[in-house]
């Protein structure tokens, strides 16, 4: 796992208490949506598990013996969900998708590199864009397969590719 | 209790003395009352208690017309019974219309106790029920008593009255006596309510003509001088009626309350100054209390009180906090200087909780609690709710931005 460098707001009990006060709080969550994203992006990880995530390091701090509960980061998550950042997979808002850069962001990062690497016009399979080693020094390297769909499927609705189903295997066709 | 009147102790017409006892207590009910140590003389009318030697003097003492009585009973006052009866109780038939004024308008009970401090003595008892029995009143009639031969309460009871003491001792006797009871209740209850409900649909009736005449004033404001709102309404005040007007919660009495909320606006100054211009509802009403010594206040009127304390400029107000404690104020003490000095507080010690902020600043923690809040709500502090408590911490998430 890659060493996180934790904001000072982290040893600062008052962070894992959501705050009453609206000025406060919208730092206050700022602060968090910062910190789960960095968090994810260090530790490859793009879904979150409300029932399981208080006892990961991210949302516990042992050290100063506090911890996020369940309902703040519901509340932290679904304030991301209106930035687009974060989307509920199931209907009980359990597990979630968090989006280090939202899916419109993806797509067209996905795009450019496609259109600077020259492969408009042509197919590329969804293993070659996540593991292939053109792709190695992008962002999207290792991105989760249903995160990467969405984004393409974002992308396919602007007209700019297309998803295609092969026997076991998907792809997409830049234009 | 209600059914004794005052009067002088004297004899009516036809009426004789038959016997009379000393050291006798009454009680009303099961309760006692302030008539301890008298002497009882029976008529064959009535019932006569006094303080030692008022009844012989002819001075004004407490009478009980024996018609009242339908059932006479002995207690013993002793353990098990032991050592001889101590009372006799009395049961009581409902007052009538027309009683003279007694030691008390109403009485939850329908039966006395007298209690003899040496034991009842056989021949008082005899001679009372006999009295009772003999119904001396219904041979003539005694000049001074309200009863009447219209009366139709008095047709049926002396009946009733005969049939108890006749068949006391049976089971059926006992059943009789309780139905009695029953029926005497039922009937005092309604006796005592025909007052109160037309005093309630004429209270309906005023409720709504100072309405009417309100909302006429202030329709007509121009038309009629600040004055004659002014008289009409003092007018309403003093009859106990909500103003109208202004539809201000206080009621009659106003003036007291005006003149308690300077005497609280005058005491409280220096002690608000003392504990830093704050101070809970509740310790201002036991300092007040405390300060009066006698005369004692009200909550209920001390915060009538404090509510007018902004018509009379005093220099403190009352105040209540979104969780409902209601404080009394300093006006020099505005929210944000208390905001700033708790926040300093907060910054000096790292982070303060409601209790660790009273013993420093010297307040209630219900009070420090509600100073931590007030400097919540102004960003100058940010909550840590965890097992350990509720803490407060500088603002650092508004400060480092």
């Amino acid at each position: 796992m890659a060493e996180i460098s934790w904001p000072w707001q982290y040893n600062f009990p008052p962070f894992f208490t959501i705050q009453p006060h609206t000025e406060t709080r919208s730092k206050q969550l700022e602060a968090w949506e910062q910190l789960i994203t960095d968090y994810l992006k260090a530790t490859k990880q793009s879904t979150i598990d409300i029932r399981e995530a208080s006892n990961t390091p991210l949302f516990n701090n042992i050290e100063i013996n506090r911890k996020l509960s369940q309902e703040a980061i519901l509340t932290i998550l679904e304030d991301m969900a209106k930035a687009g950042k974060a989307a509920p997979i199931d209907k009980s808002k359990n597990v979630w998708e968090v989006y280090w850069h939202s899916l419109d962001e993806w797509g067209n990062m996905i795009y450019n590199w496609a259109c600077n690497n020259g492969f408009n016009n042509s197919v590329c399979t969804l293993f070659e864009l996540r593991e292939g080693d053109n792709t190695a020094d992008q962002e999207f390297h290792n991105l989760d397969m249903n995160v990467l769909v969405k984004a393409l499927k974002s992308l396919e609705a602007k007209g700019r590719c297309e998803l295609m189903e092969f026997d076991d295997n998907q792809g997409v066709k830049f234009f | 209790m209600d059914r004794f009147e005052y009067i002088e102790a004297r004899l009516f017409d036809g009426e004789n003395y038959l016997k009379r006892d000393k050291n006798v207590k009454i009680y009303d009910g099961d309760d006692k009352t302030q008539f301890i140590d008298g002497e009882v003389l029976l008529t064959t009318h009535r019932l006569l208690w006094g303080k030692p030697g008022d009844i012989p003097k002819g001075l004004v003492c407490l009478s009980l017309h024996l018609y009242y009585v339908f059932c006479l009973e002995e207690e013993s006052g002793g353990v098990f019974g032991l050592g001889g009866p101590k009372r006799i109780i009395m049961h009581l038939g409902p007052a009538l219309p027309g009683k003279r004024p007694g030691p008390a308008v109403v009485s939850p009970f329908h039966y006395v106790k007298l209690s003899f401090k040496d034991g009842v003595d056989t021949a008082f008892y005899k001679a009372l029920s006999d009295a009772v029995a003999a119904k001396a009143w219904e041979r003539q009639t005694p000049i001074d008593t309200p009863r009447t031969a219209t009366s139709p309460t008095t047709a049926s009871r002396p009946t009733v009255t005969a049939v108890n003491s006749k068949i006391r001792s049976g089971i059926v006797g006992i059943e009789r006596s309780i139905e009695e009871q029953h029926r005497a209740t039922d009937q005092s209850i309604s006796v005592a309510f025909q007052d109160l409900t037309k005093l309630m649909e004429k209270a309906k009736e005023m409720v709504s003509l100072s309405k009417n005449i309100s909302t006429k004033i202030r329709e007509k404001q121009g038309d009629i001088s600040e004055d004659d709102t002014v008289r009409f309404k003092s007018y309403l005040m003093s009859l106990g009626i909500d103003d109208p007007v202004t539809r201000d919660a206080f009621r009659s009495d106003s003036e007291y309350y005006l003149g308690l909320a300077q005497q609280v606006s005058d005491m409280m100054v220096a002690v608000l100054l003392e504990c830093g211009g704050i101070m809970s509802l509740a310790d201002v009403w036991c300092r007040v209390n405390r300060a009066r010594g006698l005369e004692l206040v009200s909550p209920e009127d001390l915060l009538n009180a404090c509510k007018l304390l902004r018509t009379v400029d005093a220099p403190m107000s009352l105040r209540k906090f979104p969780s409902g404690a209601c404080v009394l104020q300093l006006n020099s003490n505005r929210d944000e200087e208390i905001a700033k000095s708790t926040s300093d507080m907060i910054q000096e010690n790292g982070y303060l909780t409601p209790e660790k902020l009273s013993q420093i600043a010297n307040v209630s923690v219900l009070l420090a609690r509600e100073r931590l809040f007030t400097t919540e709500r102004l960003g100058l502090a940010c909550r840590d709710e965890s097992i350990e408590g509720l803490a407060f911490y500088p603002n650092r998430f508004l400060l480092e931005a």
